[in-house]
């Protein structure tokens, strides 16, 4: 029983169904993150939660109190939308107590309520004005002193930061973060950027298709994801994912595959999960981040496997904080992520050093995780 | 070689711009002409129309023929002026005009902001009432009208121009609505406001230009509108439109031109008005409705 229960809830419009069977329980105080790329129901769903969207099928419960049906402003909840849907006619301090005012929540509280807000935000300068005299991360904060207010259950939020420039969205987020801290409050929050969805939440639900992919903490997703499109979906660069053939070598398996001079490269998987053995002597996909291929000096200290990869360097990318290094890799480009003032060259052959722990093996056909 | 070609990019602009403004002065000149000549003619005696130049201006200036065209002038068998037909207009469109726009207003913010089954077709049937000629509802409405007792009264002319403005205020509304962004009611919906506690907090509020437009378009056809004015009231009851004519075809006496020119201006005086204080909200309305459709 969670604070936040999505029980077997599906959507559909006529005969298409758009979500299908959803079942996560969220507890409290938790920051749940619904990140995939567009369609892929996560806004419908949060939708569901407020009650702007009917339930086909399953129930949505918030403290044990079924929601199906409800309307959304009985259900305890507030939402920030991407808009920030700020009621242009009215003063930021309207538009921060509207809701209370539409509650029934006498005058004299309203205005403490408001007050208390607009000093937790920073805004208590702006009350006077109206929303289109505010600059986005100002009209962000109102947005979100609006939900604050009403001391809700559950927070939703739908792609907040997604109208803002790219300075002010890592500002806000880290404030958003902060606020989640030190109000503790559940909060269930839409994104298509994946990197929001690792930086903020304490667990990450990826949508793709209208299935949950998978779900789970930051971690979990990172660096064990269920399938491929998890994999490739989080992270920036994007894991590196090559077509290897999986042979068995003095009694350790082996990933098999082409360097960029055509010749055999085999990277040892002495930890290799056990459910490996079935695919010895067949292809699959080999997944490894960036990050797990670097310059020997550079390479991970705990890591228990590293393998030696001799290849030759395609382009290098310095990046300032790293340099990101393409190389061809099973006939695919391969991305790897070198401290800033490694030495490499176009052109020129290079020993890679391959963090193996970090690497994970996907079914060619399922494209699940092999574990 | 740059800068002389700039310079003559600049003279023959400014060329074009005198050639542009002498062309719409002249066109101006050319519409304000009929409405100077009104003037002119409604501020002179009648023996200086019948005996000389319409164009020309008055040597005695006088208001005598205003006064008698409001107060005096010979309306079909009344001698009464076009006062009290301009009491009935302004009490026949006032209503009419605010009924058909927040009626309007209503239609468009449930036909964009809450769907249900069928909300095209009653739109596209509402629309279709825009096109429906004038001459078609006489009778059936004339019907209506008798049954419900109120044939031949300025409330049988209020219901009557109310209803056939619907389907424009409707159009002008859904437009502007659907251009509106929905997140705004979904989040007053999430604030607990109701549907008519949206519609008066949220949606009214930001519906200034539309309003506008609705309010010009609807005041100057009930105001203009001669058909149903003569067809639906009678006698002491008719619209100002309909005095008019009947200053200006009445068959006694001499027909006196300065005073009909001074009873036309003012039956157009009003919808004139109306264009001068609001017409530019008018144009920017139109614009913002047309943005999305």
């Amino acid at each position: 029983m969670g604070f936040l229960d999505i029980d077997n809830v599906t959507k559909s419009y006529g005969a298409v169904e758009v979500l299908h069977k959803v079942d996560i329980d969220v507890q409290e105080g938790e920051f749940l993150v619904l990140v995939g790329p567009s369609g892929c129901g996560k806004s419908t769903l949060l939708n569901m939660i407020a009650g702007l969207e009917g339930i086909t099928s399953g129930e949505i419960r918030i403290k044990d109190r079924v929601m199906n049906g409800v309307h959304p402003s009985r259900r305890n909840i507030a939402m920030v939308f991407q808009s920030y849907a700020l009621y242009p006619n009215m003063t930021v301090g309207k538009n921060i107590t509207f809701g209370l005012e539409m509650h029934g929540t006498p005058k004299p509280e309203r205005e403490k309520a408001m007050k208390d807000v607009a000093q937790l935000l920073q805004i208590e300068h702006l009350l006077d004005r109206k929303p289109g005299q505010l600059s986005g991360g100002q009209r962000q904060r109102v947005a979100m002193g609006r939900a604050l207010v009403r001391n809700p259950d559950v927070f939703l939020f739908d792609e907040p930061l997604s109208n803002l420039d790219a300075k002010l969205r890592v500002d806000m987020r880290t404030e958003i973060k902060k606020l989640h801290h030190r109000l503790g409050t559940t909060i269930v929050y839409v994104t298509h950027d994946q990197i929001e969805a690792m930086t903020l939440s304490t667990r990450i639900a990826v949508m793709f298709n209208g299935y949950v992919q998978q779900l789970g903490t930051p971690k979990e997703i990172y660096d064990t994801p269920a399938n491929l499109f998890v994999a490739t979906f989080m992270g920036s660069p994007a894991m590196n994912v090559l077509k290897v053939k999986l042979e068995e070598r003095n009694g350790v398996p082996h990933a098999v595959m082409a360097g960029a001079d055509g010749a055999e490269r085999a990277l040892a998987m002495p930890n290799a999960p056990a459910a490996a053995k079935a695919y010895l002597g067949r292809e699959v996909m080999l997944g490894i981040r960036p990050e797990a291929i670097t310059d020997p000096e550079g390479a991970d200290r705990n890591a228990r496997n590293i393998q030696p990869l001799a290849n030759t360097v395609g382009v290098t990318e310095p990046a300032g904080a790293d340099t990101f290094v393409t190389m061809t890799l099973a006939g695919k480009d391969c991305v790897a992520r070198m401290r800033a003032d490694a030495d490499v060259r176009p052109g020129q052959p290079f020993d890679f050093a391959v963090n193996m722990d970090k690497a994970v093996l996907f079914d060619i056909e399922t494209e699940t995780r092999i574990a | 070689m740059a800068a002389a070609s700039t310079e003559t990019a600049i003279r023959s602009s400014n060329v074009t711009r005198v050639f542009i403004y002498l062309v719409l002065l002249l066109f101006a000149l050319f519409y304000l002409l009929p409405f100077g000549i009104m003037l002119v003619n409604s501020l002179k005696p009648l023996s200086e129309i019948t005996g000389g130049n319409m164009i020309a201006l008055p040597r005695d200036w006088t208001i005598a023929p205003w006064l008698s065209a409001w107060s005096t002038a010979q309306i079909g068998v009344e001698p009464t002026g076009l006062r009290p037909y301009f009491i009935n207009s302004i009490v026949m469109a006032v209503p009419a005009v605010v009924l058909s726009t927040v009626v309007g207003a209503l239609n468009g913010y449930v036909l964009t902001k809450w769907h249900f089954r069928g909300a095209t077709i009653i739109f596209g049937l509402l629309l279709f009432s825009c096109f429906i000629p004038f001459q078609i509802v006489l009778i059936p409405m004339a019907r209506i009208l008798g049954l419900l007792d109120i044939a031949g009264t300025t409330t049988g002319l209020i219901l009557v121009h109310f209803v056939y403005g619907i389907g424009f205020t409707t159009l002008y509304f859904r437009n502007y609505y659907a251009a509106f962004p929905t997140e705004l009611v979904r989040a007053a919906q999430i604030d607990g406001a109701g549907f008519f506690q949206i519609f008066w907090r949220i949606m009214l509020p930001s519906s200034g230009p539309i309003i506008a437009v609705s309010f010009i378009w609807q005041f100057t056809n009930i105001w203009n509108d001669f058909l149903f004015g003569a067809s639906f009231a009678s006698g002491g009851g008719a619209p100002m439109t309909v005095a008019l004519n009947n200053l200006v075809n009445s068959s006694t006496g001499v027909r006196e031109y300065n005073v009909h020119f001074a009873g036309a201006i003012m039956a157009a005086a009003p919808t004139l008005l109306v264009y001068i204080v609001a017409g530019r909200y008018f144009v920017r309305g139109l614009m913002a409705g047309s943005v999305k459709g």
